[in-house]
């Protein structure tokens, strides 16, 4: 079955089942594969990526649920430019293994989009259904309060949904 | 004899210089193998305008060894950290030397060779300089990536003379120069990793990211019985489906016994191959297999626990090492406890799954590996295809984490495997679900302790029954005890025993095998027997470690199952003080205030060459809902820190780790492992993240590797803490099981 859809501002149609999660039209369709796979279930976060604004969990919405809202995924961030919180994952050498970390920075990214300047809480809060295997909280936490001292964060994200 | 079954590497550099250390089961490795000399034209390229590439020559799960192993090279080639370019090595041992990962040994192996390899590539360039100008090579001196001559002010930089230089010949590697650590201008300062920027814009990296053209997607339906093998299967009906390009029974060549090895490696199922994964997935929704579940569907944690509980009331099955007379003593202690401690099996759950791709074409095997020994890797599908090892090419991705699990090679195999029937390149990839009922899990265990006190409440006497499994001598990968585990050695008298129940499941190492367990159990008890006799248990450990040693000597047992053996007297008590002293001071332990629900505990360890001693700050509410506030963590990994940004974020990382293994278990019924996914086989989330600080007792031993020895000390920190906050002794893990939670 065809489906349209829009991710990181293009109009990309594919031929799948309309169960086939978004996760695998990016992975195995799309070949954007810097959206993880890690549960299948919703409960890690690997996958994170915009639908609209929020940021939801790719494996877990089928391609027939997404309606014609805009998708962005971690190569759709920024293209022109890095990002604030990608900037801030680099300088404060936040991952290990890095495999969690596109859905963790896309979770940031959302985050930052509705609360440019968070409490600790609030990141906690937003940041929660990530999981990192390798245990790169205190980092997570200390690029996020940096992203948001960038000051920027909140114009360079809607330059990223091309708003 | 073991020797001819296990492998060992000589570390004569260390402290105890001569001793052997085991890298679980390496059967590529064997104790005469030669190395090969290592050349500095291997490891380093020079382009004419200066940008050096540096071969990394380990596989990459997320230690930074891409970092840390061309940082070492980097420094005594005297380059500028910014003009150099890392590039992963495929695997070529011939070349590069032993590619293993594991054990935290990237360091301590690779400090040495790895400097030399620079300073011999630095040589040469030297050597091309002072020819060209005619002048000694005494007389130059090189500085950011250029020879210098500095009484005539000449210049030469190294992309000028790299191409005569790379045909010169290499010094031998023992024969070079060694930079004053006092000169070193990478080693110690913080480098980003080099694959960052890639990781957060999304780049392809990862082992699951691989992709080449005409590409086909593989998933494996496997028995919910361990090696469980098919009867009948729907495959016809399979075959319809949408995407189905091939299905097919693999017969497996393992069968369950009372201790299943690792090789040949792999499990029956029924392979199904599609143009995407997720076709692949749907498919075998719709599988109905008639299986022959076997032996192994016969097992229980109910049945284990039973009869481990019956063996722990019997006289143990073997004797590993006793000094002291403790049977005949124990009953003139002044004081006598007695405690069980029991722990589960637990699960790997790499954020990436088990995979890999394979493409077999013209007889030869081309494989993208996340294996962190890739050289074993490429001998199993040898092996288990009956192929020449000549004919496989293996290339060396980074991972999505490890912990141990890429060590075995199973799903490597398993893709070679089908690859071979399939005329295309295959990706095969593992569900969360197939990688939990799949694992090579951690190993758990009972053990039976009794400690001894004298009037005065010195520790006088261990006995300790440790109920594992296996069959005979073959015990339990991943599950050992060194024969020289503290407190052996330190305490007077000391017997460590062990029975062995079968167990139809493969098991391995977890970060920081053995000693992610045995840590716990050691440093819980000597917290029951500080309190037993009413003294602090800081002080307690530190006139411990100030005991006359009983060493352990040669021809004895040197470890349990394939624990790397810590004898003889590999543990530095200054270093293992040193540690306990400096987390002390900064976690204020000598000032804690005590107060119902909240409390301080600390415990110390010495595993893969390091010493960590941690303090956890815990409250625990009414509910028992238990809450770590803050953690300090102390570490003695010898003289350097070579990428400190790095090293603070793996100890943290460990710290995390060892904390998510205390809620963590692995549960059997009729065979099957009821846990599937990350819900009931919880990790930490960032709610639950303490203030971790990170401090270094800097020593003068070599550097040793940073990847295992943070994680053993948090649980029995935690645990401890729990005990100092409500007087219960946790004694049973995960926590749940002794009616506490995480809040």
């Amino acid at each position: 079955m065809l489906f349209k859809l829009k991710i990181n501002q293009r109009i990309e149609t594919v031929d799948v089942s309309p169960d086939t999660p978004l996760l695998w039209v990016l992975r195995d369709v799309l070949h954007l594969v810097g959206t993880k796979y890690g549960c299948g279930m919703g409960v890690c976060g690997a996958c994170t990526v915009h639908l609209g604004d929020q940021a939801i969990r790719s494996c877990s919405i089928p391609v027939s649920a997404l309606g014609d809202q805009p998708i962005t995924t971690i190569e759709g961030l920024a293209e022109a430019e890095r990002h604030p919180v990608q900037l801030a994952w680099e300088s404060l050498d936040v991952p290990q293994c890095g495999y969690c970390q596109a859905g963790q920075i896309m979770s940031a990214t959302a985050l930052l989009h509705h609360t440019p300047h968070p409490t600790v809480e609030d990141i906690d809060a937003a940041m929660s259904g990530n999981l990192c295997r390798c245990g790169t909280y205190t980092r997570i936490r200390e690029a996020i309060q940096h992203a948001a001292s960038l000051g920027h964060t909140a114009a360079a994200h809607k330059t990223a949904h091309g708003e | 004899m073991r020797m001819n079954r296990r492998s060992f590497l000589q570390l004569a550099t260390l402290a105890g210089g001569g001793m052997a250390l085991r890298l679980y089961h390496l059967p590529t490795l064997d104790a005469q193998e030669k190395l090969p000399e290592l050349t500095p034209q291997a490891f380093v390229h020079i382009a004419p305008d200066g940008i050096t590439t540096i071969m990394a020559r380990a596989s990459e799960s997320g230690q930074g060894m891409r970092n840390m192993l061309p940082m070492l090279i980097a420094e005594e080639l005297d380059v500028d950290w910014k003009n150099v370019r890392v590039q992963q090595a495929d695997l070529d041992e011939s070349r590069y030397g032993r590619q293993f990962s594991g054990g935290s040994m990237n360091t301590p192996l690779g400090w040495d060779p790895m400097r030399r390899v620079g300073a011999a590539a630095r040589q040469l360039l030297v050597a091309t300089a002072a020819e060209q100008w005619n002048l000694p090579v005494s007389a130059c001196t090189t500085a950011h990536g250029h020879v210098l001559h500095k009484a005539t002010g000449r210049s030469a930089s190294y992309g000028e003379l790299a191409s005569s230089a790379a045909s010169r010949k290499a010094p031998p590697l023992d024969n070079v120069t060694l930079k004053d650590p006092s000169e070193y201008r990478i080693i110690g300062h913080s480098t980003q990793g080099v694959d960052i920027p890639a990781i957060t814009t999304g780049k392809p990296l990862f082992g699951i990211d691989v992709e080449l053209p005409g590409m086909l997607y593989a998933s494996i339906q496997k028995a919910p019985v361990f090696a469980g093998k098919v009867k009948n299967a729907n495959l016809d009906e399979i075959r319809k489906m949408p995407g189905i390009r091939h299905v097919f029974v693999i017969e497996g060549t393992i069968r369950p016994a009372a201790f299943t090895p690792w090789e040949p490696g792999i499990e029956p199922g029924i392979a199904i191959v599609a143009d995407t994964w997720w076709q692949a997935q749907t498919a075998r929704t719709q599988l109905k297999v008639d299986w022959d579940l076997g032996p192994a569907a016969s097992q229980s944690s109910e049945g284990f626990r039973q009869r481990a509980k019956e063996l722990l009331a019997e006289p143990p099955g073997n004797t590993v090492r006793t000094y002291g007379n403790v049977e005949s003593s124990l009953h003139t202690a002044a004081k006598v406890v007695q405690a069980t401690y029991e722990y589960p099996f637990i699960a790997h759950m790499t954020m990436e799954a088990q995979g890999a791709t394979a493409h077999w074409k013209n007889g030869r095997m081309e494989m993208w590996s996340t294996s962190t020994q890739p050289e074993n890797g490429r001998e199993l599908v040898a092996q288990t295809l009956g192929i020449d090892k000549s004919a496989i090419t293996t290339h060396m991705i980074r991972s999505g984490g490890s912990f141990g699990r890429r060590l075995q090679n199973d799903y490597l195999v398993e893709a070679a495997w089908i690859a071979k029937r399939v005329d295309a390149p295959v990706k095969l990839l593992w569900s969360r679900e197939d990688d939990i009922s799949h694992d090579g899990l951690r190993p758990g265990g009972t053990m039976g302790l009794m400690g001894g006190l004298d009037a005065r409440g010195r520790l006088t006497h261990w006995r300790q029954h440790f109920i594992t499994f296996g069959e005979n001598h073959h015990l339990a990968s991943g599950g050992g005890i060194g024969s020289d585990s503290y407190p052996a050695g330190f305490v007077p008298a000391y017997a460590l025993y062990t029975s062995a129940q079968p167990l139809m499941l493969r098991t391995g190492a977890l970060r920081a095998p053995g000693d992610n367990a045995y840590c716990w159990v050691a440093q819980s008890f000597l917290d029951e027997m500080a309190f037993a006799a009413g003294r602090d248990p800081l002080e307690f450990q530190l006139e411990l470690l100030s005991n006359q040693r009983v060493p352990w000597t040669v021809g004895q047992p040197d470890a349990v199952g394939d624990h790397e053996p810590t004898g003889p007297s590999v543990l530095v008590p200054e270093r293992f003080k040193g540690v306990l002293q400096l987390v002390a001071e900064k976690s204020g332990w000598a000032t804690r205030k005590k107060q119902p629900g909240r409390g301080m505990g600390i415990a110390a360890w010495f595993c893969h060459l390091g010493y960590f001693a941690e303090v956890a700050d815990v409250s625990v509410d009414k509910d028992n809902n238990v809450t770590v506030h803050n953690v300090w963590a102390a570490g003695d990994i010898g003289s350097q820190i070579i990428n400190p940004r790095a090293a603070e974020n793996m100890v943290q990382g460990g710290i995390m780790d060892g904390m998510s293994a205390l809620g963590q278990e692995i549960t059997l019924a009729n065979g099957r492992i009821e846990q599937s996914n990350f819900h009931n086989h919880p990790i930490l989330r960032m709610r639950q993240t303490p203030k971790i600080e990170v401090f270094w007792n800097r020593t003068h031993y070599p550097p040793t590797g940073l990847g295992e020895p943070s994680l053993p000390p948090v649980l029995p920190a935690v645990t401890n803490a729990i005990f100092a906050a409500t007087g219960r002794r946790i004694r049973t893990l995960p926590l749940q099981r002794s009616g506490f939670n995480w809040a």
